[in-house]
């Protein structure tokens, strides 16, 4: 037991808790029910950039301890892990047996709890749907006790993107997908402009498995929102190369260095993220089909370079990530223009189509496009330039993405997630002492 | 809570009457905060000016007597606060007096008010809300302090040397509340037009309430521990803190 400072992975909002770290399931039971006044929360490798892993006041559980594969079938592919399990590990196991993770995001540093409470999306969404859709059960220590929910359940559903707030994941049984290899055949496009990319995706998605684009959100005018756009899918063992043949499932990356903690705010800023979308830019191929890739080069660049996150020193940085329905792609324009003009840097901006939503009412994915911005924290009018796009998203429809949130103004949850009673139904019944408490369920009035 | 721009949700401005304490309700209701103690006088009309002018910009405003002259009611006060509020993520220490140098020269007794409101008070109203937000695990603390009690004059030294005192009182708090997810900042305006200076010759680098204002939204963002309105008084006092003593009485008031 500590008492420790906690952030997300953006280095904002800092806010003191208790941290305990059990390694025994039962453990967590009878830490929900000594929780005090300031209730509990769950935290597995804090990777949601916001606040939604930590609790002002009041205790954290960090579920890393309990990191146990415990059940494996190879035969239908499918595993039981314990909730503080990191997708990195699983990877690292179940690749070289020819299963990969159903859905994975940019990092494979999160834990399978934290993937289902935040609903978490990948390259495949619009084929593959968002992580809760592959889970068939969780175990779930909640304030009334244990409960096991499976997809026929509302309690399911509720904590499917439910930020934590409907109990602590223990265990939870995820089907995994078959592959051949442990890499990936990948088609890289360079597009001119805003329009040519979304064009290019609306019309080609549905061939790829696994799609993303990389938006530039600095070079305005006619090149406004140029890109490159990477598709791809898991190489067959057929079309690697004669080499790659002899151990098609091997899989082992390696972090190559790690940023120390010494960089001042501002580094990022508009005139380094502007040099750095131009060699991204360039480096791309104009269009290249059917590349060999590890997995690790295609889903997890950022991967290589340990607490990356540090490159934005003190202040720290947001994640702004929203969806809208597709008929509503003019507000990607709207936000990129709006950036822009603002002259506001973000090196990394990340553009993909999802495909329909799963039943959770807080899960963040709709059929639409997203967009999701890294931005320094600095700028005076950043705030208020992103309140206006939240107006702008929630007017036409869609909403942002909880688990990157860190500034959200709490009138606009229920514009943004409409079914906020039907999920607050279920968390009334399930913990009417609201014991389960984080930042984020503080700041948007969830509590 | 406070967000990641630093922006707080529910705020505390002890000395709510105060031109500085309205500035800052204007800017801080334009982002997101929606509540709003405002602690003063009982009865005091510009409290209650505050209070209105807050409410008219959407603000839930609830006002609370606070008497800065009685340190003994202070802990007990911020408890009530505290339990009728909840959670209170930026607490602003904007009271203060200025006091009649000449009077309290004459009259110990009325130098001594001066030195209770200006210092004991925040120490005692500064040590109840440190404990409050160590208890709620996060907070922000902004104390506004004076560039008269960065070396004191001859001019103001009963005012110039309670401000000295409490701006070390929270400088230390500052270091005591490091690693707590508590920040606090001390603010050091130079001369600002307000209410308590009406009548007072204008100074070089005179500064408003809404500068200081917009210097205290800025700081709750950045990393900055002490903060100088207008900055170009950084320098400035660099220098001054180092004049000889001769040189430093005969300066202008």
């Amino acid at each position: 037991m500590a008492t420790r400072v906690l952030t997300g992975w953006g280095h904002t909002a800092p806010t003191s808790a208790t941290v305990m770290r059990p390694r025994h399931a039962d453990e967590i039971n009878a830490l929900l029910a000594q929780a005090n006044g300031r209730g509990i929360v769950a935290r597995g490798l804090g990777r949601s950039y916001g606040d939604a892993a930590q609790n002002a006041g009041g205790t954290v559980i960090d579920t890393t301890g309990l990191d146990a594969i415990l059940d494996v079938d190879l035969t239908a592919g499918t595993v039981r892990a314990a909730g503080g399990l990191s997708l990195d590990t699983l990877m690292r196991v179940m690749i070289p047996r020819g299963w990969f993770v159903p859905v994975t995001p940019g990092t494979r540093y999160v834990t399978v709890g934290g993937a289902i409470a935040a609903d978490i999306h990948g390259k495949n969404h619009h084929v593959d749907g968002s992580f809760a859709s592959h889970v068939t059960e969780v175990v779930l220590a909640t304030p009334c006790g244990t409960r096991v929910v499976r997809p026929d359940d509302d309690l399911f559903w509720a904590t499917a993107g439910g930020m934590g707030l409907t109990g602590v994941i223990v265990e939870a049984t995820i089907r995994l997908t078959p592959v051949e290899t442990s890499l990936m055949r990948v088609d890289t496009e360079r597009c001119a402009d805003l329009d040519d990319v979304m064009q290019r995706m609306e019309t080609g998605d549905a061939g790829y498995r696994y799609s993303v684009a990389w938006i530039d959100c600095l070079t305005g005018g006619r090149h406004l929102g140029r890109a490159v756009l990477t598709r791809g899918d898991h190489a067959t063992v057929a079309e690697l190369p004669t080499k790659r043949q002899r151990a098609p499932l091997a899989f082992d990356p390696r972090v190559r260095l790690a940023a120390p903690a010494i960089f001042p705010s501002g580094l990022v800023n508009q005139l380094t993220a502007r040099a750095f979308n131009e060699v991204w830019y360039r480096k791309a191929p104009r269009r290249r089909a059917g590349e060999i890739q590890a997995l690790s080069t295609f889903f997890h660049p950022l991967d290589g370079v340990g607490e990356w996150n540090r490159l934005y020193g003190a202040r720290g940085f947001i994640q702004y990530q929203f969806a809208v329905p597709f008929t509503e792609g003019e507000v990607v324009r709207r936000t990129i223009t709006r950036l822009s003009d603002a002259g506001i840097g973000s090196c990394l901006a990340v553009l993909k189509r999802f495909g329909p939503g799963d039943p959770g009412p807080l899960s963040f994915p709709i059929a639409g496009w997203t967009l999701a911005l890294d931005l320094p924290v600095g700028r005076p009018d950043l705030a208020a330039l992103l309140d206006q796009a939240d107006e702008d998203v929630a007017a036409a429809g869609g909403r942002v993405y909880l688990a990157k949130d860190a500034r959200l103004r709490p009138d606009l949850l229920r514009a943004m997630y409409p079914r906020l009673d039907e999920w607050r139904a279920v968390r009334d019944d399930l913990d009417p002492g609201r014991v389960l408490v984080s930042d984020l369920s503080r700041r948007l009035g969830l509590a | 809570m406070n967000d990641a721009f630093g922006a707080p949700q529910s705020v505390l401005i002890l000395g709510g009457g105060s031109d500085i304490a309205r500035a800052l309700t204007r800017q801080l209701a334009a982002r997101h905060t929606r509540t709003v103690v405002l602690a003063g006088r009982p009865g005091s009309a510009s409290l209650e000016a505050a209070a209105t002018e807050a409410r008219s910009l959407g603000v839930d405003v609830r006002t609370t007597d606070f008497d800065a002259g009685d340190p003994d009611s202070h802990e007990q006060a911020i408890d009530k606060i505290w339990a009728d509020a909840g959670d209170l993520d930026l607490v602003v220490f904007a009271f203060g007096v200025l006091g009649d140098q000449a009077a309290c020269e004459e009259d110990p007794g009325a130098a001594a008010d001066v030195a209770t409101v200006d210092y004991t008070a925040a120490v005692t109203t500064g040590l109840a809300v440190a404990k409050r937000m160590r208890q709620q695990g996060h907070g922000a603390i902004v104390a506004l302090s004076s560039v008269a009690g960065d070396r004191v004059r001859r001019a103001n030294f009963v005012y110039g040397s309670a401000k000295a005192g409490m701006d070390g009182f929270f400088q230390g708090l500052t270091d005591a509340l490091a690693d707590t997810g508590v920040k606090v900042i001390v603010v050091r305006p130079g001369f600002v037009d307000t209410k308590m200076t009406a009548g007072m010759p204008p100074q070089p680098l005179a500064t408003t309430p809404d500068a200081v204002a917009a210097a205290i939204v800025k700081a709750l963002t950045g990393p900055s521990r002490t903060v100088w309105v207008p900055g170009a008084l950084r320098p400035v006092f660099a220098v001054m803190r180092h004049l000889p003593r001769v040189v430093w009485r005969r300066l202008p008031t």
